[in-house]
């Protein structure tokens, strides 16, 4: 079959395949991909996390905001579970104390999905004890 | 009928996946092998048109003008992008074309009005169109790329940087994308357009309605996914990076909310259709004569492959022949004479 | 002629709301009036064209032959294998409707079918049924119907209710051309001997005569004659008018509209006077006597024929380049076609002033010259000895044809001409000029009286535009630089814009031309008193 402009279109159309194609071969020769799991706090303190696992996976940003604008707004800084449990609404007091740092928790997740909160655009992120 | 048809077909397009995955749990066919098939349809169909296209001539040389041509009158001012002279400023128009949409930014609505039992035809500057159609490409566009963070891994920079610049507004958590916002109202305005003009309703079909739906359909679930059930974006990553590293897992983890496959089968349905449809409009702008041709056949040869040599003109001998008697008689020069 | 509506019931009819039932479930109006008539069996034969016939499209049968449908099949599956265009065009519309109100027999009429997607449809949607496989599996449902005899009927009525003026395309995203879509539907109803008389019947005078009245040379002769005589009665001035001469630099070519009718032969007039103010050696051609092209309206096989006169008869003359006349469709064929069909003409030379000295690169490969752009560059070069107050009181306005406005971008030369000749010149709104332009409604082969409802109903936008600056200021000349602009835009003006005469540009610069030797000039071209000049008329 004999092409028209054919040079130009068919340059065209390997630009376009291979920006739609550019995942595969991105990933070529790369390792099967395994999530990152999570580093759990290194003593916990004999302490469970303020909510379970599930809940804190599918809302922790949720709970973040809606602490801060408690402790900020309104001035409230006690959380209390569905357990009855009472915590102190803090990210450095609470939190930060068991999930020490940001490379090997947050991160993990974060990272691998692009997100970028800003909770360290006030906060200090926790570095971890060996620096 | 044609709008009602649409929305039929995408509730059945729905409800598929959400039988298949919720009833029977079906998640490799529909996560892995659904996916496949139907980008590997896209590929080669669409590659297919592309040649298609490509293996027609073009015969002659008929851009649209659209302003003043070149001219060596040097006071006669040249509007380059509009009637380029040559290949760089027919660059600029397509450029101009297909990143601006620069025809549609001319369009104006007409209306006639009666003053004094007199017509008035007026014409009025209709951008809206131009507007939202620009609004639903970039939004449709970048959402796509912002989704490449579920296909790379590592995540390059770049997209945590379109990450913050599409949340920058900081509304609500997670943070409210704005061409989530922005794919959603042009949808709704072109989709509204074609329900509400008379005259586009009138030329709709449902192939104009369906692909509108189906969009629709996508970022909704899509909205869904992330701000309602905020599904397990590393689960999904990692069925997604064992798709494209073509090591699929197995099996599909169970944390994946079923609003993912709906996604995910809507997504299918809409690459596998692309190709047969209207919506090559993506390849075809760049292929379009009346616009990607420089305006220079009158200084340029543009050839004709299949021009047909045998095909003369009367010549002027058979012309001479059939007038030659009078012409003489009226004294007009003749190459034979009687 | 058709019985005309007045403006009034004109505008009542007019109706934008479409109708409840869909497109394809609404039947054409084949009553007299809406169509021109068919093709004469003996031009259609003459062409060589198929099934040379009398028939009527009035009538229930048209005597198509029986393989019709195979022909109509087999010729669109040919012509979407040659044109990108075509196969491109049938395949990417989106439906936006940006087209819709920019065609101006839409706006005179607000029949759906006349805004040019739907006109576009008509095929498309037989495109999809016979050549794609949504359409063979789905039908009525992706927007395909079989090929029926109706449709034949349909595509007959409305693919002669568009002029190709190519406005649609220009606001088209993916710049989709009405124009192609319209050429392919027309060069399909030809294989079935589908055609009307007004294209068919100029397009054989041209093959046999050179030019589409069917003037015959000595006729030609004739009527180049009186013209000379006219001039020299009304400047004093004998001007040299040679007619086949072998060894001019020049040959010149015009729309033999320009011979024929009024206000056309003062536009042809005002050629003559130029040509011997500033000593051209130049030759007419009564072989090559017709500028303008109905083998474009036709197909292209037939438009290559018709074109090739041109650079045959250039070649067998002599001469060094080609020099046309103002006309609109016959610089759509030199500027995007004649090359391409019937090139290179190596034998020319450049087109180059022998005034001036200006070298036209822009025409290298045609060698073909526009007269507004020689004129133009005369007029910068100061080597014409103009009299604007011949042409005083007149407030004069430019209609750009379709296709050198859309087709080649011919837009500010003329305008240059104009405003030398003339004190007053106002542009009409820009949504109805320059690339926007508005057609006469009477292009493409569509300037025939039979379907003059049609016409004034498509001349609308132009004759409401004309109305504006007719009332706002004060404008009674429409210049234009096309033939059959001469011919349709003067019905146009008394219809929509009563009141307001159309000139050729060239007629203007005849009559502001002082020509060396003339007498007192005391009338116009048109043999009327100059200003100034009425009492001694009396």
């Amino acid at each position: 079959m004999k092409l028209y402009n054919g040079g130009i279109i068919l340059a065209g159309l390997v630009i376009f395949l291979g920006l739609v194609t550019m995942p595969v071969w991105a990933n070529l020769g790369k390792p099967a991909y395994v999530p990152q799991k999570l580093t759990m706090p290194a003593a916990p303190n004999d302490k469970a996390c303020i909510e379970d696992k599930e809940i804190m996976r599918n809302t922790h940003m949720q709970i973040l905001d809606s602490w801060r604008d408690a402790v900020v707004r309104d001035g409230k800084r006690v959380y209390i579970n569905r357990h009855g449990k009472q915590f102190a609404m803090s990210l450095q007091n609470t939190c930060m104390k068991c999930h020490n740092n940001k490379e090997e928790f947050c991160d993990k997740c974060h990272l691998e999905a692009a997100v970028t909160p800003y909770c360290w655009d006030c906060h200090i992120a926790p570095k971890g004890k060996k620096q | 009928m044609n709008a009602i048809y649409s929305l039929v077909f995408v509730f059945a397009l729905v409800l598929i996946p959400l039988f298949g995955v919720g009833a029977a749990q079906q998640t490799y066919f529909f996560g892995v092998c659904v996916p496949w098939t139907a980008f590997l349809i896209f590929l080669v169909f669409f590659t297919a048109k592309i040649i298609k296209w490509a293996s027609r001539p073009v015969p002659f040389s008929i851009p649209t003008t659209a302003g003043q041509q070149w001219s060596n009158l040097d006071f006669i001012v040249h509007d380059k992008y509009d009637n380029p002279a040559t290949t760089g400023q027919t660059w600029i128009r397509m450029i101009l074309e297909v990143f601006a949409f620069r025809s549609l930014f001319r369009n104006t609505s007409m209306r006639v009005a009666m003053k004094d039992g007199k017509p008035i035809v007026g014409y009025f500057s209709a951008k809206w169109l131009w507007l939202f159609a620009l609004m639903f490409h970039y939004a449709f566009f970048t959402i796509a790329v912002r989704h490449l963070r579920l296909f790379l891994n590592p995540v390059p920079k770049v997209f945590e940087i379109l990450e913050t610049l599409d949340g920058l507004l900081q509304i609500g958590i997670p943070r409210l994308y704005l061409t989530d916002m922005v794919i959603v109202a042009a949808v709704m305005f072109l989709l509204l357009r074609r329900v509400a003009v008379p005259t586009v309703r009138y030329i709709s079909q449902v192939a104009d309605y369906f692909p509108l739906l189906l969009i629709l359909a996508i970022a909704a679930s899509g909205i869904y996914m992330r701000y309602y059930a905020k599904v397990d974006v590393v689960a999904i990553k990692q069925l997604i990076l064992g798709m494209v590293t073509l090591h699929p897992v197995k099996p599909i983890p169970a944390t994946i909310d079923i609003s993912f496959f709906i996604h995910l089968f809507l997504v299918s349905t809409l690459i596998f259709y692309f190709p047969f449809s209207k919506l090559m409009h993506l390849g075809g702008v760049f292929l379009s004569p009346t616009r990607n041709m420089p305006n220079d056949s009158r200084f340029v040869r543009h050839v004709n492959p299949w021009n047909d040599p045998n095909i003369k003109p009367h010549s002027y001998a058979a012309y001479e022949d059939d007038f030659r008697t009078p012409m003489i008689a009226a004294g007009l020069p003749v190459d034979k004479e009687a | 002629m058709a019985k005309v509506p007045n403006q009034a019931d004109l505008l009542q009819s007019m109706n934008y709301t479409p109708p409840a039932k869909g497109w394809m479930d609404v039947p054409p109006n084949l009553a007299p009036g809406n169509w021109a008539y068919p093709a004469k069996a003996e031009k259609v034969e003459y062409l060589g064209f198929p099934n040379p016939r009398q028939w009527s499209p009035a009538d229930e049968d048209w005597k198509l032959p029986p393989d019709w449908w195979q022909r109509i099949h087999e010729g669109f599956k040919e012509r979407l294998g040659k044109y990108r265009s075509l196969q491109v065009f049938m395949d990417i519309c989106v439906r936006c409707g940006a087209c819709a109100d920019k065609c101006h027999f839409f706006i005179g009429s607000g029949d759906p079918k006349n805004m040019p997607v739907l006109r576009a449809e008509l095929l498309r949607s037989i495109y999809r049924n016979d050549f794609t496989m949504a359409g063979k599996i789905l039908g009525r449902l992706a927007g395909a119907r079989p090929l029926t005899l109706d449709v034949i009927k349909e595509w007959f009525i409305y693919f002669y209710q568009c002029t190709e003026c190519r406005r649609c395309s220009l606001f088209c995203p993916y710049g989709i051309d009405t124009a192609e879509v319209t050429m392919m539907a027309r060069e399909l109803l030809h294989l079935v001997g589908v055609g009307i008389n007004w294209i068919l019947e100029p397009a054989s005078n041209c093959n046999r005569t050179g030019n589409h009245l069917g003037i015959q040379p000595h006729a030609f002769k004739d009527i180049v004659d009186f013209m000379v005589d006219d001039i020299e009665e009304i400047t004093g001035v004998r001007v040299n008018a040679p007619l086949n001469e072998k060894g001019h630099e020049v040959l010149f070519i015009t729309p033999s509209g320009d011979a024929f009718a009024d206000p056309g032969i003062y536009t042809f007039m005002g050629y003559l006077l130029l040509f011997h103010h500033i000593g051209l050696d130049y030759t007419l051609s009564t072989y090559a006597s017709e500028g303008g092209n109905f083998g474009l309206f036709t197909s292209a096989d037939l438009m290559k024929k018709i074109n090739g006169k041109m650079y045959h008869e250039a070649k067998r003359l002599g001469s060094k380049w080609i020099l046309g006349g103002e006309c609109g469709h016959m610089w759509r064929v030199i500027n995007q076609y004649m090359d391409t069909m019937n090139g290179p003409a190596d034998f020319l030379s450049v087109p180059t002033s022998p005034i001036t000295g200006t070298v036209f690169k822009n025409a290298a490969q045609t060698k073909m010259l526009h007269i507004c752009e020689f004129t133009a560059d005369l007029m910068k070069h100061g080597k014409l000895n103009i009299d604007k107050s011949r042409n005083a009181g007149k407030v004069v306005t430019f209609h750009d044809s379709c296709n050198p406005a859309r087709a080649m971008g011919l837009l500010d030369e003329p305008r240059y001409v104009i405003k030398n000749v003339v004190d007053t010149y106002v542009d009409m709104p820009a949504q109805t000029i320059r690339e926007q332009t508005f057609c006469c409604a009477g292009g493409s082969g569509l300037n025939t009286d039979e379907i003059m409802e049609i016409r004034l109903r498509g001349g609308l936008p132009r004759g409401n535009a004309l109305k504006y600056v007719q009332d706002r200021y004060g404008v009674d000349t429409l210049a234009c630089i096309c033939a059959i602009d001469r011919a349709t835009l003067p019905p146009l003006a008394d219809y929509w814009a009563p009141g307001v005469s159309v000139t050729g540009v060239h007629e203007m610069v005849g009559n502001a031309l002082i020509m060396e030797g003339e007498g007192e000039r005391t009338m116009n071209l048109r043999q009327e008193p100059l200003p100034g000049m009425e009492e001694e008329e009396v």
